[in-house]
């Protein structure tokens, strides 16, 4: 008896196994067909590894002024030119994707935990509560994300620590629904009353057993959500409420080579590439992860 | 449908109660005390207390929020500190550039992306399908700053096929002001040189933003098409041998175009927004150059008054879109909240 027991137990946790194994291999197969998904991965892992590598690739120290130097156009010694300063614009850029990562990463980190929270709050406890909460997210979703993180990063001063806050503001609510909606179609399962039946509180099911569902939609959302946010912090950076000079920040870097257009195009033109390439990577990696993650798209 | 709409419209008056809290709750964090900017650096204190108890900065908060709600009750925004003028004159002048520039931008963003993702649902993974979603991946991607100063210097500096950043031509006299858009105006006028040098204004600007609403609208137009045209009831229409034409406008594209409207409604949105960074670029003088500068020198009022328009335009803009949503499709006001 005792033995069997034990056979199918093992049985059970390498069927399990198997099963993750096939799912992981499944997800594999999809990325693999997807070539578009393939080049987003490609560029975040090319901007991963110059953000890490950002010593040893860049060529000059990205803040030090060589005046004598300045406005100098694109050549072998400086790869995407100089800037008003003298400063070398290839390696401000490199030095950039460490500003430009930081800032997503914080602000998915801040914001995807509180919408969650919230979310699921709402939705689980539902009646005063959730509305409340609903109508908080409400306001902030009536006002156009950029021009709420304008008005926060004004409001708090500029800088990139205030940036990040103000982006983070301006999009938790988007994720508070999102988990409230997925909560609201769980909580009624009948596996969530049979582990309340056996006597689990409120803050175990929501947190143990609520969360975990929300998750893969709420990463779905977010990955589609990586590129806005760089988009916003270079807005901010480039309207001078983001990141301050003389931080190699990409929108603060077009909006510095703004007056040199004419003459020197590549001071600001070249650091704009670079958002644009990012942000398409991005891009293309939340709509690829959009389509593996979909259950329907998997069966096929 | 009429509870609809009047759930909507309370749901509404809650969020300007909140967007007002909002703004009033942003107009307090500011670090920096606006009455130094006011005064100027130099100002002997006494000044500045003058100033303080003049604009009621010594009253607790809840005093002085009431008394902000009651100025708002009756249509009284401020003075903004830069122009010296009412925050709502400044408005008045400044709104109708931009909703004329972020219109121009809709009909832009329309007129080539329901075409465009038609074209790339009907004729899928062809050449004319890379192309669409290749420049719909651009639009989303692009910075609407960089592609405005790119814009600029390729077709203002180099080839000069555009005029300069602005709305007119300096040499050019305004018609006389009725409406504040300058194209309805200069037809009210009638000056046909006024309104062909607006247009040539207003073709970059507008393409820019355009992009960035084109980009969204081909996307839906292009997934809602594929999924239509997957129906039974097209096969059917096929069958009996209607000509692909009018199986495509009148059967497929009818229910296509339903979930478009939302992204459009959305994208105007979206084009407002985007207009703080484009309007900054080509010196347009609308309300988003108006909020960047304000926000920039620390304009409290400017910026209170001009973000609360934003989002009440916003928010007018979505209840009018949840509507005609559901006029479009009836099954949304059966369902619950």
């Amino acid at each position: 008896m005792n033995l069997t027991n034990a056979l199918n137990k093992s049985e059970a946790r390498r069927q399990r196994r198997d099963a993750r194994r096939r799912y992981w291999k499944d997800s594999y197969i999809l990325w693999r067909r997807n070539h578009l998904m393939v080049a987003g991965t490609g560029i975040i892992v090319f901007l991963l590894l110059v953000a890490a590598a950002a010593p040893l690739l860049a060529t000059h120290n990205p803040y030090e002024q060589i005046l004598p130097d300045r406005l100098l156009p694109p050549s072998t010694q400086h790869y995407f030119g100089t800037d008003s300063l003298g400063r070398d614009i290839y390696s401000r850029v490199v030095y950039g994707s460490r500003v430009t990562l930081t800032i997503a990463l914080l602000v998915a980190a801040i914001s995807t935990p509180l919408g969650l929270v919230i979310g699921v709050l709402a939705g689980y406890s539902g009646g005063a509560l959730d509305e409340i909460l609903m109508r908080l997210s409400d306001i902030f979703l009536a006002f156009p994300k950029l021009i709420l993180a304008i008005a926060f990063a004004a409001a708090l001063g500029p800088g990139v620590e205030n940036a990040i806050v103000a982006i983070s503001i301006a999009n938790w609510p988007s994720y508070a629904r999102l988990a409230r909606a997925e909560t609201l179609s769980v909580r009624n399962n009948d596996y969530i009353q049979v582990i309340r039946s056996m006597g689990a509180s409120s803050l175990r099911i929501m947190v143990g057993h609520i969360t975990p569902m929300c998750l893969s939609s709420i990463i779905v959302r977010l990955s589609l959500d990586m590129g806005t946010i760089i988009l916003t912090a270079a807005g901010l950076g480039f309207l001078g409420l983001g990141a301050q000079p003389p931080v190699p920040e990409w929108g603060l870097m077009v909006s510095d080579g703004r007056q040199f257009l004419v003459d020197q195009w590549w001071v600001s033109t070249l650091p704009g590439f670079a958002i644009l390439i990012v942000v398409m990577g991005f891009n293309l990696l939340g709509d690829g992860f959009r389509d593996i993650l979909d259950p329907h798209q998997r069966q096929s | 449908m009429l509870q609809y709409i009047l759930r909507r419209l309370v749901t509404l008056l809650i969020t300007l109660v909140g967007i007002m809290v909002v703004t009033f709750f942003i107009s307090l964090v500011v670090p920096i005390d606006p009455l130094a900017a006011i005064a100027g650096p130099q100002a002997p204190q006494e000044t500045v207390e003058r100033l303080r108890t003049l604009y009621g900065f010594d009253q607790p908060i809840y005093v002085q929020f009431s008394r902000y709600l009651q100025r708002l009750m009756h249509g009284d925004l401020g003075t903004s500190f830069q122009t010296g003028r009412p925050v709502l004159d400044d408005i008045f002048q400044y709104f109708p550039a931009t909703i004329e520039l972020a219109t121009m931008a809709l009909i832009v963003s329309i007129v080539v992306g329901i075409p465009l993702g038609i074209l790339s649902a009907v004729y899928r993974n062809s050449y004319i399908d890379h192309f669409s979603r290749i420049l719909s991946l651009i639009g989303v991607s692009m910075p609407v700053f960089w592609l405005g100063l790119v814009l600029l210097l390729i077709f203002y500096f180099k080839l000069g096929w555009f005029p300069e950043p602005g709305r007119l031509d300096i040499m050019l006299i305004e018609p006389e002001r009725v409406t504040g858009f300058l194209l309805i105006d200069s037809l009210i006028a009638p000056d046909w040189e006024v309104l062909w040098d607006a247009l040539k204004h207003m073709a970059l600007p507008a393409s820019v933003l355009g992009l960035y609403g084109l980009a969204g609208i081909a996307r839906i137009v292009r997934s809602s098409m594929l999924d239509v045209l997957s129906q039974e009831y097209i096969k059917t229409a096929r069958i009996k041998g209607l000509n692909e034409f009018l199986v495509l406008t009148r059967h497929a594209l009818r229910n296509a175009l339903v979930p478009a409207v939302t992204v459009i409604g959305l994208t105007y949105g979206g084009l407002l927004e985007g207009s703080v960074l484009t309007e900054t670029i080509f010196s347009w003088p609308g309300l988003g150059r108006y909020l960047a500068t304000a926000f920039l020198t620390l304009d409290l009022n400017a910026v209170v008054g001009g973000t609360m328009l934003v989002a009440l335009t916003f928010s007018l803009a979505n209840l009018a879109v949840d509507l005609v949503y559901a006029f479009l499709n009836p099954k949304i006001t059966l369902a619950q909240p």
